[in-house]
């Protein structure tokens, strides 16, 4: 599975810094930060994290807030479990760590539905599938398991970023070519109920792209951006 | 301490219950109130909206005291009951008890001498629930304003239902017809009436049927229980 | 009749995969051939169909607000509803380990067949996804928890049951290269997503 060639990967890199001696932000440790938004991106590279958050992305603005939410959890889990990675018993390490992302996201959800109450309605339950989300486990146990707090949590901004990127760059497509809007401005002139009665590119005539809005569209989106980064990148190639 | 003992992971797990229960107990006790405020006040903003009032999140609770002069429930035969706070009244609670059982909440109104009655509305969209607000002038057969939302529907679809222009389309709409038979209002496709506002009918979103059938039957049936009482209420149009 | 509903409705209507997106990770890392496929697919089934059911009762009598009436009228304002996430999480987890040993002695065979892939389904979202569903949509009793839970189940199995067909056969097609693999998968699964759209709607 990904996640196992990914602890290979990185274990000489683990092996390597054991020591803390280096600066805060060395090459190895700005690789951590980057790596995941390109080479190394848990969406199209790792295979990890696809499932809570594509059914959000049909407008910008819930899949930055569910970015961010995925952002603090992996970020803090990550440096949790990487502080108690000593102490953590090893026959209930899995719980330990679902115990831990849980808690976060319980938290995340809480906070969202006190001080952000629209978003979190919209979000609704894929707040709760974040504890899920093949990401946060996926680096508690490739990463923060053998690595220092300090490590663990670029590791976690990075992919937790990486992971964002996808989900915001789907949702930008999604909600222009379907709805002609941003953040719910309509960037594409004003759609009336005859063209006469319509601004910018509808008056040309232009429709919005309804299949963009159904949820099937994500996965073409996500398709297509793949195809577009292995174009670029042909080392990540598969065989077949 | 060995770390694989049955002793360690005994205690390191009921530490961790301990911690991370206290930790989130003393989190949601104390988001609960803002919570719970969020819902109230976005429930006041909906029912201040049908009639035409904007309140901004800071003064819902003070706008909602001026205008809504009296709240009040009914049973399911248009009587007046004591026995429960009208707005503390959960519909989809009530809904899954027996018709005799339920109790229908009513917000009346008074706006510079106008009054408005609201009725709470929800049922069933293609999805999942969908629910909303409908205002009705004195003469109880005007539509005032409606408001609507949903938990589930596709967005850019069915979702629409809550964007200001679907809404706007029930304005001055008449729930009798013209020879005074109670009708409701059908979210029609393919409709032709343009401005018509006395053909009981409005015009449904385009790819949302089963949304726009779903809204027809909820304001049909949620008002079907409230007429005894409006009939009450009018005196000034003769109404069957 | 109305089981029949709801199991039709949550196999084809709101699929797992084709609508929700959940328990991706594991349906793109486990399709490359029918036969594991089948196997996990299983375990879904398996676990789904144990998990909601125990997740609504634990929902209804334990943590929603009033649920704890049956103690006594002094614990009917108790709302324990925010510690849903990480009791759902742990009987999923606990389960999982619980099935697996109840497997593992009385039928080694399917412990065979099923081993390998049960400690993959406590982190996969189609089984914490089935337990929120089931608390959002409110569920009148058990069994119709018990329905919703197959459903999804059976549903989640269909889906990657029938991608991995089509990935076993994708490899003698001249794919473009760059989207081998992942890139395909995603827009096939997209296609297929939208030759499932034509459920919507449907009522039995």
């Amino acid at each position: 599975m990904a996640d196992t060639e990914n602890k290979k990967e990185k274990s000489p890199v683990v092996l390597f810094v054991a020591e803390e001696k280096e600066p805060l932000f060395s090459k190895k440790n700005r690789k951590l930060l980057t790596d995941p938004l390109n080479d190394d991106n848990p969406i199209t590279v790792q295979v990890l994290g696809i499932c809570s958050a594509l059914a959000i992305t049909v407008q910008l603005k819930p899949s930055i807030v569910m970015a961010i939410a995925v952002l603090v959890v992996v970020a803090a889990s990550n440096v949790i479990v990487s502080l108690l990675r000593n102490l953590i018993p090893n026959r209930i390490r899995i719980i330990v760590q679902l115990v831990v992302v849980a808690a976060l996201v319980i938290l995340v959800n809480e906070v969202l539905k006190a001080y952000a109450y629209d978003v979190s309605k919209e979000l609704s339950v894929f707040v709760g599938l974040i504890i899920t989300n093949c990401i946060v486990m996926g680096r508690l146990e490739a990463f923060a398991l053998g690595n220092g707090p300090w490590k663990s949590f670029l590791d976690g901004i990075g992919n937790a970023a990486g992971y964002g990127m996808i989900l915001i760059i789907v949702a930008f497509f999604r909600e222009l070519l379907g709805s002609g809007k941003l953040f719910g401005f309509e960037v594409l002139g004003h759609k009336g109920v005859t063209i006469a009665e319509s601004t910018g590119l509808y008056a040309l005539g232009y429709q919005n792209n309804g299949l963009m809005l159904l949820s099937p569209a994500a996965l073409l989106v996500v398709g297509i951006i793949i195809w577009v980064q292995r174009s670029r990148n042909r080392k990540l190639i598969e065989k077949h | 301490m060995n770390r694989d003992s049955n002793a360690y992971t005994f205690i390191f797990a009921t530490i961790m219950v301990v911690v991370v229960a206290s930790a989130l107990a003393f989190a949601a006790t104390s988001l609960q109130p803002k919570q719970a405020a969020n819902i109230k006040i976005e429930k006041m903003q909906n029912i201040l909206s049908t009639i035409g009032v904007t309140a901004t999140k800071e003064d819902a609770e003070e706008t909602y005291k001026k205008y809504i002069t009296e709240e009040v429930a009914l049973n399911s035969k248009g009587e007046v009951v004591t026995d429960v706070d009208p707005f503390k009244v959960d519909l989809a609670k009530e809904l899954k008890k027996d018709e005799e059982k339920q109790r229908f909440p009513l917000y009346i109104a008074d706006v510079e001498g106008k009054k408005y009655y609201v009725i709470p509305l929800r049922g069933a969209g293609l999805w999942d629930a969908i629910w909303g607000y409908i205002s009705l002038e004195d003469d109880v057969n005007t539509v005032k304003g409606a408001v609507f939302d949903h938990k589930g529907e596709t967005p850019g679809l069915g979702g629409e239902i809550t964007q200001a222009w679907f809404q706007q389309r029930f304005q001055n709409e008449k729930i009798y017809d013209e020879s005074g038979n109670f009708v409701g209002i059908t979210v029609q496709k393919g409709y032709s009436g343009g401005d018509n506002k006395d053909d009981n009918a409005v015009d449904a979103i385009s790819g949302a049927t089963i949304t726009g059938n779903g809204v027809t039957a909820m304001i049909h049936n949620r008002l079907e229980y409230y007429l005894p009482y409006l009939k009450e209420q009018n005196t000034k149009v003769a109404l069957k | 009749m109305e089981y029949v509903n709801l199991f039709v409705k949550s196999i084809f209507v709101e699929n797992m995969i084709f609508a929700y997106f959940l328990g991706m990770c594991s349906y793109l890392a486990v399709s490359k051939t029918v036969k594991t496929a089948v196997g996990l697919g299983a375990a879904v089934i398996f676990v789904l169909a144990i998990t909601v059911p125990i997740n609504f009762l634990l929902d209804n009598y334990l943590l929603k607000p009033g649920a704890l009436s049956w103690l006594g009228p002094e614990y009917a304002e108790l709302d324990l509803s925010f510690l849903s996430f990480i009791m759902f999480i742990a009987v999923i987890a606990s389960m999982v380990q619980l099935v697996e040993m109840i497997v593992e002695r009385f039928a080694p065979a399917l412990y065979g067949a099923l081993g390998i892939f049960l400690p993959l389904i406590a982190v996969n979202c189609a089984i914490l996804g089935g337990s929120l569903f089931m608390q959002q949509k409110d569920f009148g009793g058990v069994s119709e928890a018990a329905v919703y839970g197959l459903g999804s189940g059976v549903g989640w199995f269909l889906a990657i049951l029938a991608i991995s067909a089509v990935r076993e056969k994708i490899t003698y097609s001249n794919v473009p290269a760059p989207l081998r693999g992942l890139g395909i998968t995603f827009i096939i699964t997209g296609l297929m997503a939208l030759g499932f759209m034509s459920f919507m709607g449907i009522k039995l």
